[in-house]
């Protein structure tokens, strides 16, 4: 990558250095290390979640919590009022001489449709929270997101097999090739290499 | 103790076998999308085509002639069609249970069978929605199950079960597949990182979403997976218990019971182990999966199909036991005669031999961790299920409070076309999945190698292999 930048006819500019480590239990120690030094804009990639890594990255807990149940409240209320609306207001529909909607079911006092809709507000709470849980995961991920320098690195292929890569992006206000690269390789990073783009 | 490591007390062993490095994991389970498909797939791809055309042809002629083409006439008017579609929805179950509630009790045994299980759960789910659909007579006019304003301004009737059953069902596929499809990503980037042509790369690499295994990723990831795992839990249970009242809701001697939603959930989750073991003894020669799908996970299946079958019996027992004590005659007729001496009574009879006495043989150990033995015995207890279903749903119909209103149902060639389809369709789909995709989660095995912890005696601060050579440099001294 390096070889090809530095012939290629347009500017090229580093993106990330990608430092690359042989076992989880090394890059845990390097990525506390760069968590350490003060970075922010950097990541850790790894073939499978490594214990302990958020930890040692610093990072906050996740908070698709919040978003699930705000789904989660929304298909509840919507199962309701669907429920409610078609069967109770727009056409009442009596069926074993239950009260028609939930208005008149609490005027007669008594539970006579709101059993019968507990099935399908459980199911639509279920639906509108997987919806929120896999949609709000990629929200918060940025993802789909085809294109990203760390794709730049032929080695990064293995990242998702048996390697371990730290990347540090050029836009993080600490970063420094020479310095960056020195703590990685501190770090024991059994490879480091520099990730250009083209200048924008 | 480092989470990783067996539990020696519950005689645990490892579960991948010891000396697999990750990529070996990689290489074992990516192999089998990558090489030409064997012969064995392809024998195996052709029977399972044949019956989908099968299938094809017969649901053409049931849409051209009409339902009248089955032997459903009264008074059994639900016969084949839905003892079909709750056998398959019942083998979905399992599917559910495997990557959801063993997830969350932390049975790390899981990871070797959990993607396949989940793909037999879509699957499944897709030759049970197929059922409901085309046994309404108009398919075209199937959407009148959904609250769509139409020129008739009437709405569908909430407070039906088979309408709850829409719901419930439809919920069901759809987590099912987001769940499915979650747990795939990484898997599908691995590929993506792996494939050597165009094509590939731009497949796996579009379904992979641009995944490049960032912690920042992972974190919400894992956060993400563990939600889905926490409703999908409650989720299906509620599935088989919302089908269960389809029959309980009505007053039928035979359905007309309490006990419906809590047996159909037990009885759906062993047809389902049952059928995920079918599957995946096929899978594991065909592929050579040996040193990730191991005796002692076919031993645990086998193990937990001895449970089921147990909870399941004591369901029989129960009704038998409950009909006698209700005092009610219908409820005695029906159970304490019509079911076992009945014209079905054969019926009744594989049901009970399939799946109450046949898995009794695993309180063997020998037995249990015999191949052989758990292949016949799998496919028994999908017969046996299915019976159950036919036994629930005809045997109940056929005779009800009046004599006079009696009658048999017999199945037509369109009948026996249309199920052996089905099993065609199923099959269909799980041998493309099993060209194509990644069988055995990969990430998730790796996370459950020794290798994945980073605090294992050897791989604290030194890091092996080619990094040692630079270990010379103080730690942390660039800071």
């Amino acid at each position: 990558m390096e070889a090809k930048a530095s012939a290629a006819a347009p500017r090229r500019v580093p993106a990330l250095l990608l430092a690359e480590f042989d076992s989880s239990g090394g890059i845990l120690h390097a990525a506390e290390k760069v968590r350490d030094a003060g970075y922010s804009r950097w990541d850790v990639h790894t073939p499978y979640p490594v214990h302990g890594m958020d930890r040692a990255m610093g990072l906050k807990d996740s908070r698709l919590g919040w978003i699930v149940i705000v789904c989660a409240l929304t298909g509840l209320t919507t199962a309701f009022f669907m429920m409610h609306w078609t069967n109770g207001v727009d056409y009442p529909t009596v069926v074993g001489d239950k009260p028609p909607g939930f208005v008149a079911d609490l005027q007669k006092g008594g539970p006579g449709t709101l059993p019968s809709m507990v099935p399908i507000l459980f199911e639509l709470t279920i639906l509108f929270s997987a919806f929120g849980a896999v949609l709000g995961m990629f929200g918060l991920n940025q993802l789909p997101r085809h294109h990203h320098p760390v794709f730049e690195s032929d080695r990064f292929r293995t990242a998702s097999d048996d390697r371990y890569f730290i990347s540090i992006e050029a836009n993080d206000p600490r970063f420094d090739v020479d310095k960056t690269r020195s703590l990685l390789e501190a770090a024991h990073a059994s490879h480091v290499e520099t990730i250009e783009e083209e200048a924008s | 103790m480092a989470y990783w490591e067996p539990l020696r007390e519950l005689d645990e062993a490892p579960l991948v076998q010891v000396g697999s490095s990750l990529s070996d994991v990689t290489n074992d389970i990516a192999r089998g999308t990558e090489t030409r498909a064997s012969r064995g797939w392809w024998i195996c791809f052709l029977i399972a085509l044949s019956f989908a055309g099968l299938f094809v042809v017969c649901v053409s002629y049931l849409f051209w002639r009409g339902v009248g083409v089955w032997g459903n006439t009264s008074p059994v008017y639900w016969a084949w069609d839905i003892t079909n579609f709750v056998w398959w929805v019942g083998i979905g179950h399992a599917g559910t249970l495997i990557s959801a509630i063993l997830f969350i009790f932390r049975q790390r045994w899981r990871t070797a069978i959990n993607r396949f299980a989940e793909a037999m759960t879509i699957f499944a789910v897709i030759c049970a929605l197929i059922y409901p659909g085309i046994h309404v007579g108009r398919p075209w006019l199937l959407y009148w199950v959904f609250p769509i304003p139409n020129q008739m301004t009437v709405w569908p009737n909430f407070k039906s079960p088979l309408l709850w059953d829409v719901f419930a069902v439809g919920t069901y596929f759809t987590v099912s597949l987001l769940f499915w499809f979650t747990g795939l990503i990484p898997d599908l980037a691995t590929l993506r990182d792996r494939s050597t042509t165009k094509w590939r790369q731009r497949i796996y690499g579009f379904l992979a979403l641009g995944w490049r295994g960032s912690n920042r990723h992972w974190r919400n990831y894992e956060r993400a997976y563990l939600i889905l795992a926490a409703i999908s839990t409650p989720l299906v249970l509620s599935v088989h218990s919302v089908v269960s009242m389809d029959f309980a809701t009505s007053v039928i001697p035979g359905w007309h019971t309490t006990i419906f939603p809590p047996y159909f959930v037990a009885g759906a989750i062993f047809s389902g182990f049952a059928m995920v073991e079918t599957v995946l003894l096929i899978a594991r020669s065909v592929f050579k999966l040996h040193r990730v799908v191991l005796m002692r996970h076919l031993e645990l299946m086998n193990k937990f199909l001895l449970l089921t079958s147990l909870l399941v019996g004591y369901a029989y027992g129960m009704e038998f036991f409950m009909a006698w004590y209700s005092g009610n005659k219908y409820e005695m007729a029906h159970f304490l005669k019509n079911r076992p001496t009945g014209p079905y009574g054969w019926a009744w009879a594989w049901m009970v031999g399939c799946n109450v006495v046949v898995p009794q043989l695993y309180w063997f150990k020998r037995l249990r961790t015999s191949i052989p033995v758990m292949f016949v015995v799998s496919i028994l207890i999908n017969i046996g299920m299915w019976f159950e279903r036919f036994v629930i749903i005809v045997s109940s119909l056929n005779r009800d409070f009046l004599p006079s209103a009696w009658g048999l149902f017999r199945p037509t060639i369109i009948d026996v076309g249309t199920f052996l389809g089905t099993i065609g369709v199923f099959f269909t789909l799980f041998l493309l999945f099993m060209r194509w995709l990644p069988m055995v989660a990969m990430a998730e095995i790796k996370g459950t190698m020794p290798q994945a912890d980073p605090h294992r005696a050897g791989s604290h601060g030194e890091p092996e292999g080619a990094a040692v050579a630079k270990g010379a440099l103080a730690p942390g001294g660039a800071e």
